[in-house]
């Protein structure tokens, strides 16, 4: 019965980010930027700009500008998070794992740690410095405070009280095939998997889509180019007809 | 609010961080727009009774066509990496002035209307009602913001406040509770052609005297020609140049360049306007209006190139959006960028040695350079990233003896505004001015202790005037702001001038 939940749940939430997200995505990708406003330092090529924007995702070089304390919690948040992301993919593959999903396992343990400390100071930054705690709402802390509890309930699972991981194994991937395996039924599995799941609901509706957004910022995306390339949006042409 | 009261902050160091304190500059509004001023740009002359559905409906509609305000207001994870970035927040400390509180006044409501969190659990994401309290903080708060993009270099996302700010006004015209001072300035470019309401008549009057002027310095006649058919440039430059200290000093500057460099040039009466204040109420079809008279100028006068005089954000306008808003330049030469910048032409003299200085003639100044925002930010000159950084700095230096910079936290893509841009030059702001000029400020002063520095150089003509009226709360003399063609005017060499040794002899 509660394997059952669970899995619907799931499927409900896949649905609900898919599509959220594609939805999102769309409405940025048709929404023209009417006028070219590229941030210095703006590259003046396409591959310019693809370079920017690897090193704004990858190092968070702006950030990195900017506050040395955002930027150490933030980019150490965001990389184990994706180590723990990969590590993960083994418990939702079915059978045997390559062999790079192996290799990357203990760092993908050690990195939850560095999640939950990378959170632990977003966190306490929203109670310390009063600029930043004067621009928190309810939902800032809510969304930590959420993801430190993913973290948190993996990392006991992981070190503490284990789970019968091989059940975990077979109820995850069989949902690719709608095949719904018994899922444990211990604490810290189902606090783990109903937070997930819930931070796949909110995604869509949350500023979580700063993830696809970032790509979509024109001062960030644009080619600074405006004087040999002429831009114009399409409601703008309208208007020299 | 007069500018004696103003508190002149005291910053140990330029961008020092002060304590918040909420509500410091709570109830600052410029004055209203007139009906009038209203009507004429298609605004509602005042606030229409329906104001709320209306500016409901002015923010989908900017929504869908402007993608930087749409993911701009979705994506902010509220990180706290600009909150200390902005110039009015490290002047006045009133925490509205963070970028992202600034643009939280209007995200909040945008969240209680057309998102599903804030539709339904309001207090769970500081989604609020659009009251009129809210439109009136938006009135106050959004002329606080001069557009000038800092927030935007060190936000992880690249949110850039002006865009929300500019939406902001172009929400507020929509209901008709728009701004005096740009509505005002942006009607009688329509009418006239530029910001003074200078009429063709009186601009040639105030241009002949200053051929007067050169004439009686140098013995040389340099013309400052206007409306001449078939010149090969037109100069577009901000009409603060045709009488406004120091701005006249660099409008000489660029006719002694011409003059030089043996081009033929003229100004337009019709289009006697760099400055397009279009942009600072963030409305494109205001913004397009002014820059049309441009295009009309160009062709009716059958000119090959166009020029623009030192104005910050004209200079945006000319170089990033101009060819959006009033191109193709397929009429004009193509061996030339359209629009230039009077900079990269001088540059250009001067790297081809047409032009000789006298640079002894600036050795009473110690001088640094103000490296302008919408220059530095949303523009660009030369053919190379960075190039409005360095083209400056390389005129000054090829004209001047004694340059240092500022600290580098100050100028280049972190330069501080000077505290007047983005609409906000009037006197109902004063208290505003003098107090977001203080990082600028404290890094000049920091310069003056450590290399003597006397006199700042700047290529905008909001950041001369707003200068000139705050450096003296800050112990500076008011000429102490000085154009960079001034600089070049001061040390160039014209054919036949006569030259101190000359009248000594």
């Amino acid at each position: 019965m509660l394997s059952t939940i669970y899995a619907l749940l799931f499927y409900v939430a896949t649905i609900l980010i898919v599509v959220g997200v594609a939805l999102k995505v769309r409405k940025y990708a048709v929404t023209p930027a009417p006028l070219k406003i590229p941030t210095t330092p703006a590259p003046i090529t396409t591959g310019g700009v693809v370079l920017r924007m690897l090193r704004e995702v990858i190092f968070f070089e702006s950030l990195f500008k900017s506050n040395k304390w955002i930027w150490l919690f933030g980019w150490t948040f965001h990389m184990a998070l994706w180590l723990v992301i990969i590590r993960h993919l083994r418990y939702t593959i079915p059978g045997t794992t390559p062999f790079w999903l192996d290799f990357l396992q203990p760092f993908g343990k050690y990195a939850g740690f560095a999640m939950v400390l990378g959170l632990a100071g977003l966190w306490a930054r929203r109670f310390l410095v009063d600029r930043v705690r004067y621009i928190s709402s309810p939902s800032d802390h809510l969304i930590l405070a959420l993801l430190l509890a993913i973290g948190l309930s993996g990392l006991t699972m992981k070190f503490v009280a284990h789970t019968d991981i091989l059940a975990v194994k077979a109820f995850m991937s069989g949902l690719w095939t709608f095949q719904i395996n018994r899922l444990p039924t211990d604490p810290f599995i189902l606090i783990h998997l109903a937070l997930v799941i819930t931070l796949m609901i909110v995604f869509p509706i949350s500023k979580l889509l700063h993830a696809p957004g970032v790509f979509f910022s024109p001062s960030r995306n644009q080619v600074d180019n405006p004087r040999e390339q002429r831009h114009i949006a399409p409601w703008a042409a309208e208007l020299e007809k | 609010m007069a500018d004696g009261d103003t508190q002149v902050p005291q910053l140990d160091d330029p961008l020092q961080i002060p304590c918040i304190k909420p509500g410091a500059m709570e109830g600052l509004q410029p004055f209203l727009a007139s009906p009038e001023h209203n009507k004429a740009l298609g605004f509602p002359e005042e606030l229409v009774p329906d104001w709320k559905e209306k500016a409901l409906a002015k923010m989908a509609e900017l929504a869908e066509k402007n993608r930087a305000f749409q993911v701009y207001l979705d994506i902010c994870v509220k990180c706290g990496a600009c909150t200390d970035k902005c110039h009015y927040f490290l002047g006045t400390a009133d925490p509205k002035n963070m970028p992202v509180a600034r643009q939280d006044l209007l995200r909040s409501v945008y969240r209680r209307y057309f998102t599903f969190a804030g539709k339904y659990f309001p207090w769970l994401v500081g989604a609020r009602d659009l009251t009129k309290e809210v439109l009136d903080e938006w009135y106050s708060y959004y002329h606080q913001c001069s557009e000038c993009r800092r927030c935007s270099v060190f936000c992880p996302y690249g949110i850039d406040t002006a865009e929300i700010t500019m939406a902001a006004r172009d929400i507020l015209d929509a209901v008709g509770y728009g701004m005096k001072y740009s509505n005002e300035i942006i009607g009688k470019v329509h009418d006239v052609g530029n910001n003074l309401g200078l009429n063709p008549k009186a601009l040639r009057a105030t241009l002949e005297d200053l051929e007067e002027d050169i004439e009686d310095e140098t013995g040389v006649t340099v013309r400052i020609p206007i409306d001449e058919q078939g010149a090969d440039i037109l100069l577009v430059t901000p009409s603060a140049d045709f009488f406004a200290e120091p701005h006249i000093d660099g409008l000489i500057g660029y006719a002694k360049v011409f003059h030089q460099a043996g081009v033929s040039w003229t100004l337009s009466s019709y289009a006697s306007e760099a400055a397009n204040f279009g942009l600072f109420i963030g409305n494109y079809e205001n913004m397009r209006l002014v820059s049309q008279r441009i295009r009309k100028a160009a062709k009716d006068l059958g000119v090959k190139r166009i020029i623009f005089g030192e104005c910050g954000h004209a200079w945006r306008v000319a170089y990033s959006f101009l060819n959006t808003l009033a191109g193709p330049w397929d009429f004009l030469d193509p061996n030339y960028p359209v629009p230039q910048h009077i900079l990269e032409f001088t540059w250009n003299e001067i790297q081809q040695g047409n032009l000789t200085f006298d640079k002894s003639q600036n050795d009473h100044m110690t001088l640094t350079f103000h490296d302008s925002c919408n220059v530095a930010r949303g523009s660009r000159m030369g053919d190379m990233p960075g190039g409005q950084f360095e083209i400056p700095r390389n005129v000054i230096k090829a004209v001047c003896n004694n340059y240092v910079d500022m600290d580098r936290d100050t100028t280049h893509e972190s330069t501080l505004c000077c505290g007047g841009g983005g609409g906000l030059l009037t006197d109902d702001l004063m208290d505003l001015r003098i107090k977001g000029a203080s990082p600028r400020m404290t890094a000049l002063q920091q310069t003056t202790e450590e290399h003597g520095v006397t006199h700042l150089a700047a290529i905008c003509a909001i950041c001369k005037t707003q200068f000139s009226k705050v450096m003296p709360k800050y112990g500076y003399d008011m000429d102490s702001i000085v154009s960079v063609h001034q600089l070049v005017s001061n040390a160039i060499i014209l054919d036949g001038q006569e030259t101190e040794e000359d009248a000594t002899a």
